[in-house]
């Protein structure tokens, strides 16, 4: 089989499922999910040192061998958006940024003007900018029109585990996409993760479907499977649907 | 003077840098960055960036999310 690769503004990502760590109980359950999921990069949040932020995660990624992916989660606007980015660039030495803008608490979604200014104020300033999208692929066209590395449409609102609303409109984006598409937030078990791909998103980022599983450990290995699985069968071609049946065994005469 | 480190107020001497604000809340030194009124401040600036009365220092380091 011919190598498969990911690659992200340059970078190789040796694994197509991107994982967050938000929501975990604690560090020894998260480290259990992330090594069965087999990722390589995984989310974390940047927010104010103070007595009980300890730096645990840092350190337990650093020991898997995962490269960190700062985001920007809780920004509303894009100067609070570009502001978080730099702090996250210098704590922890790395231009790679999942970029998310929300409008709103209850809905969590992107707010969509702010979001693509940010984007291009961070694709200038250096950053590899792998911005939180709606599922919409006009504005997936502009994202990766001012630079970005990457496009990464909701299936559903962030931790609802709706799975993907909108297969239609994902499919549209992996379409048109110029560069990588990363199913991000909404999936809530495996089949959501498989149909990601093979819808052909290039990976899938989660956290919650994982973290707040019964067993964190089981879904992040089930994920993985799905991951690969999905990925293995949009390359190999599903057969077209057909409104009858088609016998799959020879006739008697 | 009083300045603001983390939203709560912190009395430092005339002339402290953000290495004194970093002590001040006993902020560790590695994992962190530092943005006065809004700027990021490079590690590299810390200790020659002088901070005023009123100066908001913010204090970030990476945590479980997303």
């Amino acid at each position: 089989m011919s190598e498969d690769q990911l690659v992200i503004g340059g970078r190789k990502i040796g694994s197509r499922l991107i994982m967050g760590t938000g929501g975990a109980g604690n560090l020894e359950i998260l480290e259990r999910a992330l090594v069965a999921s087999a990722t390589s990069l995984t989310t974390v949040a940047m927010r104010r040192v103070d007595a009980t932020t300890g730096t645990g995660v840092l350190d337990l990624l650093r020991r898997l061998k995962i490269e960190v992916l700062p985001n920007t989660a809780g920004c509303r606007s894009a100067a609070e958006a570009l502001l978080t980015a730099r702090l996250a660039r210098e704590a922890l030495e790395t231009d790679l940024v999942k970029l998310e803008v929300v409008a709103d608490e209850r809905t969590l979604l992107p707010d969509p003007i702010e979001l693509l200014d940010a984007a291009e104020q961070l694709v200038d300033d250096g950053f590899t900018v792998l911005p939180y999208t709606n599922d919409d692929p006009v504005l997936a066209r502009r994202l990766e029109s001012v630079g970005c590395a990457a496009v990464m449409p909701l299936g559903s609102p962030i931790g609802t585990g709706l799975g993907i609303r909108n297969p239609h409109n994902i499919a549209m984006i992996v379409e048109q996409a110029g560069v990588p598409v990363v199913l991000d937030a909404g999936i809530g078990t495996a089949s959501e993760a498989a149909q990601a791909m093979e819808l052909g998103c290039d990976a899938v980022l989660l956290a919650t479907a994982v973290t707040r599983a019964g067993d964190p450990e089981r879904m992040a290995h089930a994920m993985r499977l799905a991951v690969e699985a999905g990925r293995a069968a949009h390359g190999a071609g599903r057969i077209p649907r057909r409104y009858w049946a088609q016998a799959s065994s020879p006739g008697i005469d | 003077m009083t300045v603001w480190i983390n939203g709560a107020e912190h009395e430092l001497g005339e002339g402290a840098n953000v290495l004194d604000a970093l002590d001040a809340m006993g902020a560790p030194r590695v994992g962190v960055a530092v943005a006065v009124d809004a700027e990021v401040v490079p590690r590299a600036d810390w200790a020659s960036t002088a901070l005023a009365a009123g100066s908001r220092v913010e204090v970030l380091t990476a945590v479980q999310g997303g």
